[in-house]
């Protein structure tokens, strides 16, 4: 079993440390894509409402990623991705984390609940206590489909960001979150394929591990189908439009090319050329995502001139 | 001669206690703000101060 590294009590932490334990670069997606979602909502928001909307979704993001490294400290202790974060190194206490991730939860749901509405509330109360909880606590280090649950949690923003202007879930706020849904497993399973990961050091099972390397192929390529079909039939929706179309069409036609390349593949080719085509499909599956929100985003801002959407 | 050596420790804490306070003005200046314009977006507000309401009294003439 991992040891957690003792808090120094010599060592006070500096502000960093705990602006360290929110997870910044998980916060910059969270507000990209929340801020998308609510722009191509039909509803629109003052702009400080709006504006204090995706930082209330933000911040309930950050808390999330407190209250993660707060019981993932012992595993994080090991891996070596993850060993220099505050709690391992030992620069804030185990319950220093705990408690600014449970202050900064009540607070950000009980904000947004003020800035937005109650609607969107409940969803940030339920995303936190989905990653927090169902995620991190019950499920990360039991089901090799860790990667799918904890994909879910992060693509709750943008329905938040949806649900805070129009204080009611749709078809296309679903859709939003379908498409990061889709995305996250392929997205990490290719990543598994090329890069040995310590997961393994840490006891959390991975399907590469658990189920084989062939076996994460085929998932790679059955989560690419499902994931294309989605994002195109988002372009038919009240958010879509020609040039989400355009995007989804040659997005999702490079990505099935590189999954069905990936499925066809053996080890032994994959290791001939240093998992060319694995780390390819990894590259690209991050642009993928940021165009497809930001295709969105464009037909939003374009509708009022007449150059978005379908009319 | 200054009797008060700045330590480490006192860099450390000064940016805690810094990082807090400017976070706390922040958070004061946003809610003041979003408390303003959620006044001036709401519709006529009638309080109840102890006169006849017009709107209610003539709803109830009706």
């Amino acid at each position: 079993m991992a040891t957690v590294a003792d808090h120094n009590p010599e060592y006070d932490p500096v502000f960093g440390d705990y602006v360290a334990l929110l997870k910044p670069r998980v916060m910059s997606l969270v507000v990209f894509t929340a801020f998308v979602g609510l722009m191509a909502a039909p509803v629109s928001l003052h702009p400080v409402e709006a504006f204090c909307a995706i930082l209330f979704i933000a911040i309930g993001g950050g808390a999330s990623g407190s209250l993660n490294m707060w019981w993932d400290a012992d595993i994080d202790a090991i891996m070596r991705r993850t060993k220099s974060r505050p709690i391992p190194s030992g620069r804030i206490s185990l319950d220093a984390a705990l408690g600014l991730g449970v202050a900064l939860s009540g607070l950000s749901v009980l904000m947004l609940g003020l800035a937005a509405n109650w609607h969107a509330a409940a969803w940030l109360a339920f995303t936190i206590f989905f990653y927090a909880v169902i995620y991190t606590i019950w499920l990360k280090r039991v089901t090799p489909q860790n990667i799918v649950i904890g994909g879910a949690a992060g693509a709750f923003p943008p329905l938040i960001g949806w649900v805070s202007a129009t204080g009611s879930v749709s078809i296309e706020a679903v859709l939003m979150f379908a498409l990061i849904f889709m995305w996250t497993p392929p997205h990490f399973w290719a990543l598994a394929l090329f890069m040995r990961s310590d997961y393994d050091d840490a006891d959390v099972p991975m399907l590469t591990v658990t189920h084989g390397r062939p076996a994460t192929r085929r998932h790679i390529l059955a989560y690419a189908v499902l994931q294309a079909a989605l994002a195109i039939g988002l372009a038919f929706t009240s958010i879509g439009g020609v040039i989400y179309l355009i995007v989804a069409l040659i997005c999702n036609a490079i990505v099935l090319k590189d999954a069905v390349l990936i499925w066809r593949r053996d080890e032994l080719a994959s290791e001939a050329d240093n998992f060319k085509v694995e780390r390819a499909f990894f590259k690209f599956s991050l642009l993928y995502l940021f165009v497809h929100f930001l295709a969105i985003l464009a037909e939003a801002l374009l509708a009022p001139y007449g150059l978005g959407g379908w009319s | 001669m200054s009797f008060r050596v700045e330590t480490d420790m006192h860099r450390r804490r000064r940016s805690q206690n810094l990082g807090v306070a400017i976070c706390l003005v922040m958070f004061i200046g946003l809610v003041t703000v979003l408390s303003l314009v959620k006044i001036t977006n709401t519709g006529p507000v009638e309080g109840y101060d102890h006169a006849p309401r017009a709107s209610v009294t003539e709803e109830a003439s009706q």
